[in-house]
């Protein structure tokens, strides 16, 4: 007995009828809640008696939770528009689609034939060219298709298949089918944020989900990942991200976290002798699986896209090698032109044998006569566009004709346009799909609906992701399921057909994650973990800098000029202004903290990146606002607290490996040089009336008071936040825990000699180990600080920038 | 005519490069019937650490090096023996305008020399309005393909101006265009985007001139460095028609073929990466000297 069985209670039945009494699908389009007679489909009963237990209130309250877990777990997802990008929340519809068992199983068996059809399609386009040879596919479409890639002809894939990873859209009609919209075969997105759905699905029905026996998402990421692994070898496998600036970065990111792949980047890459390496800290690794999320024309400057700023040189000849594995292969995205739509059914029997098990939308080239006379004749109920186009049919695209539409009346005629450009263009069904219940305006309404269902090629041959991912057109409008245009996303159970209740119950949180694989940290990546720990610690110590110069605005006690001019000479020299309390500098600290910390996405837990959010979205809001003097001193506490938070969150829970080394590097370089360099600044022989303020800027004052009952010299002082090895504050204490971390990354020693590096970080640290208070004179203090900078220096061409 | 062809090309970087990768497309081409390669050297130095040499889709022959080491100079040397093989046919066969859309409905041919390949606009080669309606103006009354192809050329080697310092390897065509003026990779550019707008398969061909002119005629503009010209397909018939706009004439014996491609990018001499700070310099040197068949031995 499936969930979808289960008997409905008679007291249920009636609150259902109420949920449902002013839910009315659209005219002649199915729905998937309720049948042609306006009866519940049985697959919806426990979900609409849970919902119906509860009032709209309660209901929210629930849906609630599920909006914050994404809010909290940065799920965005970015729109460009005509301002720039901006990060939006991530528009999750709280209800489900539901399917069937056997609905499911039906349209997994349809689309698992259909990627094989694409598979072989693909096998001839970059192998014999028979297809065109024979005439069943136009030679002229084919070499008009820009992603048909030229140098990929005649490569064949080392995996040997060119695809691994694709995604279908796909929509219910009219006669109540499953159609095919569009393949997606380039690199498709949405896979990541199906597990985000899940998750959010698992708050805001708590409770419900795990007695509603829906089949988990996550097997199909590990059968993938499992996949992977297989397909490099001796190797390591990876995944190609555009970078940050891409939209679907957070989602790169997200899975590579989940996967415990590691997420690079064109520059992270280099190809040598032919084959494909990371560069890393431990210097080239080969890599044997690239899980490519860019598009292909921009993999490789030096045969495809020549402008592209983020691919790699030579990848292309690295795949001609075949010691690479591409998913899915360079050149694969030809597919995704909707022209294809127009000759797969009859390719399905060329090279299968066999019809579509799933029907695609009706589609005609233009290039062929009869074809052409036929969209002309029947314009007003097409869609005519460029053939080669990958954008799903409901899309807005300004070449596109919508019904004879559209197209301005300074264009040529219709009919002529299609005899001058058909060979570009195709005509396209336009299709009306099926309903869904959302929730708006506290009660459920219909909206339609496509699914995006993903297919991985696993060991086992391909296998479906059980539903995760639909999306839902924004008003009562179907022909807009578009993000873009204000549509949403909502999640697809599929209901199971052979679990028993108990296993559902039992089972453990459906998503669980890898362990983080170790070893490969690109050099980018340790340059941006170095950067982040410097740019925070500087944060941190020019926010202690300003709080103390803010506490003392107001006060003005004996002394206290001098020492604000000292502080304000300071301050001067690093562009820090004291007219406002938040000083525009200390924004930018931290938006490069922030910007360093964006190109390590997949390096952060969620805590911390919400903390590192958190805390610049305050310091924006701040800025401005918050007045000179008392105001500032206490705003720049709450800062500090959020930065502790910040570090702590960092320092607690990210593993201890050599990314978190190099994090732990900068901070202890920044913190060395600053401390240093206060010391240079205010504990000079003559102003000792600074040297309060110098333990103060130091977080000190408790050691100092419990170790020295005495005043306050220039001698403990300096031995303090300078000698002293067990003060976390102290440049000893820094230079030690700098040469420590040395020691234990890779290259630090070789044949038990110390690397040039690792002599620099031991000199450091001894020379302060052997000073004393009166030896670390000012002049002492420089050299030490030319020290550290250098010392930067070399850590950065060791480990960032090399070959 | 037989030909001694040198090219030395230059790069200096005065911060060192690293991780320098390359291809070369410097090598006269064999095409059975049109030139025939006798002999051929390319000489790079410092030598690469790793070289291969392949055949690119188009067919051109092609050298892909990597060097392991930092560089600071780097040379490449061509010396080669190529005898072109006699003018084009005199006999004009190639297609009406209005009959190539059919000829090309038809063809089934994804090979290297398919004209498929170069209707399409590409990054370089862009569809230009400006462009395509001057086409359409300088060629009305032209016969058939060739004639259009030759009035083009004429019309743009009239109303452009060649000019080495005016554009860049990346000026856009349309910007030159605009401005009328450039060198050889402007004109062709141009004249390919015009082609197309005509419906005319058309590519950019790479390649070098004879230095001096045979006695009595004038030298050609474009002769000290790497040329280029268009190649147009005229319909199955006649097949592919070179012209070479910037000197406006039909490509003949004093054109030496390099490589064929959709636009530049396809073809650039030497297409690759380099990693270093601030500028470097690059010379470039050609010499095409006819070998007198006195001196041939």
């Amino acid at each position: 007995m499936t969930w979808s069985e289960n008997i409905l209670h008679p007291a249920n039945a009636d609150a259902s009828a109420g949920l449902l009494a002013d839910y009315t699908p659209l005219d002649g389009l199915p729905d998937e809640l309720l049948d042609a007679d306006g009866q519940m489909r049985p697959v919806w009963r426990d979900l609409i008696s849970h919902l119906a237990r509860h009032s709209p209130e309660a209901l929210e309250a629930q849906f609630a939770r599920g909006a914050s877990y994404l809010r909290e777990a940065g799920v965005f997802y970015r729109q460009y528009g005509g301002t720039g990008q901006d990060e939006r929340d991530w528009p999750l519809d709280p209800i489900p689609v539901l399917l069937s068992a056997s609905e499911w199983s039906g349209i997994e068996s349809a689309l698992k034939q259909r990627a094989d059809l694409l598979e072989a399609v693909l096998a001839d386009l970059y192998g014999e060219n028979r297809l065109t040879r024979e005439g069943h596919l136009p030679a002229r479409l084919i070499a008009a298709n820009p992603e048909w890639l030229r140098p990929l002809v005649g490569v064949r894939p080392a995996s040997g298949h060119h695809l691994h990873f694709i995604a279908f859209d796909i929509g219910r009609r009219r006669d109540g089918r499953w159609w095919v919209l569009g393949d997606r075969t380039q690199a498709p997105s949405g896979a990541g944020y199906a597990l985000e759905n899940r998750m959010a699905s698992l708050h805001s029905f708590a409770g419900f989900y795990r007695s509603a026996r829906v089949q988990r998402i996550a097997e199909f990421f590990k059968a993938f990942r499992d996949s992977l692994n297989a397909l490099s070898g001796a190797n390591r496998a990876g995944i190609l991200t555009p970078g940050p600036m891409n939209d679907g970065y957070f989602e790169h990111a997200y899975i590579a976290r989940y996967l415990g792949l590691p997420l690079l980047e064109g520059e992270d890459l280099t190809v040598s002798n032919g084959e494909l390496m990371v560069r890393t800290i431990s210097g080239l690794q080969p890599i044997g699986v690239l899980w490519r999320r860019m598009d292909a024309n921009w993999a490789d400057p030096q045969e495809l896209e020549e402008a592209s700023q983020i691919g790699t040189p030579g990848l292309v000849a690295a795949l001609r090698n075949g010691q690479l594995s591409m998913v899915n292969s360079l050149g694969a995205g030809v597919l995704e032109a909707r022209a294809f739509l127009a000759f797969l059914p009859r390719l399905s029997e060329i090279l299968l044998g066999a019809p579509l098990a799933m029907p695609n939308v009706a589609t005609w080239w233009c290039g062929s006569k009869a074809e052409r006379d036929h969209v002309s004749q029947n314009a007003a109920s097409l869609m005519i566009g460029p053939a080669n186009a990958a954008h799903m049919t409901l899309e807005p695209d300004p070449r596109i004709s919508l019904g004879g539409e559209n197209r301005s009346a300074a264009d040529q005629p219709l009919a002529e346009w299609l005899e001058s450009s058909g060979a570009d263009l195709v005509g396209q069904e336009v299709v009306r799909l099926s309903t869904t219940p959302v929730w708006a305006d506290g009660r459920l309404q219909p909206r339609a609906m496509t699914l995006r269902v993903f297919l991985a090629r696993t060991e086992d041959g391909w296998q479906a992701m059980p539903g995760g991912y639909a999306r839902i057109a924004a008003g009562a409008d179907p022909s807009a399921v578009s993000l873009r245009r204000g549509g949403s996303v909502a999640d697809v159970w599929v209901a199971s057909g052979q679990a028993s209740v108990s296993e559902a119950v039992t089972e453990s949180p459906p998503i669980r994650p890898y362990r983080p694989s170790a070893g490969l940290l690109p050099g980018r990546a340790a340059d941006n973990l170095f950067w982040l720990g410097r740019y925070i610690e500087r944060a941190e110590g020019t926010m202690r800098l300003l709080r103390a110069y803010h506490g003392r605005l107001d006060e003005m006690p004996d002394g206290t000029a001098n020492v604000l001019t000292l502080l304000e000479t300071i301050f001067a020299a690093r562009d820090l202004g004291t007219g406002k309390g938040i000083p525009d500098a200390l924004v930018e600290m931290l938006s490069a903290a922030t910007g360093s910390a964006g190109r390590l996405r997949d390096r952060f837990s969620v805590d911390a990146w919400s903390a590192l959010a958190d805390l610049q979205n305050t310091v924006k809001k701040m800025r401005g606002v918050v007045q000179p003097g008392d105001d500032a001193a206490l705003a720049l506490g709450v800062l500090l607290r959020k930065i502790a938070g910040f570090t702590g969150l960092v320092h607690e829970n990210m593993y201890r490996f050599s990314g978190w080394r190099f994090l732990t590097l900068g901070r202890s370089v920044e913190r060395a040089l600053a401390t240093t360099r206060l010391l240079l600044d205010l504990a000079g022989p003559t102003t000792p009336e600074a040297y309060e303020l110098c333990i103060e800027v130091a977080d000190s004052v408790m050691t100092h008071r419990r170790r020295y009952s005495v005043h306050t010299s220039r001698a403990s002082l300096v031995d303090l936040i300078a000698l002293d090895p067990l003060n976390p504050r102290s440049v000893a204490f820094h230079a030690e825990e700098i040469r420590e971390q040395i020691s234990l990354l890779p290259g630090a020693a070789e044949n038990r000699q110390l690397s040039p590096l690792a002599r620099t970080a031991l000199r450091l640290s001894t020379d302060l180990a052997v000073h004393t208070t009166d030896s670390l004179d000012p002049s002492a203090l420089s050299v030490v600080a030319d020290q550290i900078t250098a010392l930067s220096e070399q850590i950065e061409a060791t480990y960032f920038h090399q070959i | 005519m037989l030909y001694d062809v040198r090219l030395i090309i230059s790069h200096h970087y005065p911060h060192i490069a690293v991780g320098v990768r390359q291809m070369l497309r410097l090598m006269p081409a064999a095409r059975p019937g049109h030139q025939r390669l006798i002999a051929a050297g390319l000489t790079i130095t410092p030598p690469p650490a790793h070289r291969g040499d392949a055949i690119d889709f188009f067919g051109n022959a092609y050298s892909s090096v990597a060097f392991d080491a930092p560089l600071e100079d780097l040379l490449f040397k061509v010396s080669a023996r190529v005898e072109v093989t006699g003018p084009a046919s005199a006999i004009d066969l190639s297609a009406a305008l209005e009959d190539l859309p059919r000829e090309l409905s038809a063809c089934r041919d994804l090979g290297p020399a398919s004209p498929l390949h170069f209707i399409a606009p590409t990054p370089r080669t862009p569809e230009v309005a400006e462009i395509a309606a001057y086409a359409l103006e300088v060629t009305r009354g032209a016969g058939n393909c060739a004639e259009a192809v030759f009035a083009l050329g004429r019309a743009l080697h009239r109303d452009m101006r060649f000019d080495p310092e005016a554009t860049t390897v990346d000026t856009p065509a349309a910007e030159a265009f605009r401005a009328r003026h450039g060198v050889c990779q402007d004109f062709t550019h141009i004249m390919i985007i015009a082609l197309r707008s005509l419906g005319i398969p058309a590519g950019y061909v790479s390649g070098v001139l004879r230095t001096q002119p045979p006695p009595g005629q004038p030298r050609l503009e474009g002769a000290d460095a790497m040329h280029a010209w268009v190649s147009a397909w005229c319909g199955a018939a006649a097949g592919w028609i070179d012209y070479d706009p910037t000197n406006a004439v039909q490509v003949d014996a004093e054109h030496i073929f390099i490589a064929r491609g959709r636009d530049y990018a396809d073809v650039a001499p030497i297409r690759g990466a380099v990693r270093t700070t601030g500028e470097q310099q690059s010379t470039h040197a050609v010499d095409v000297i006819a070998v007198d068949a006195a001196t041939r031995f």
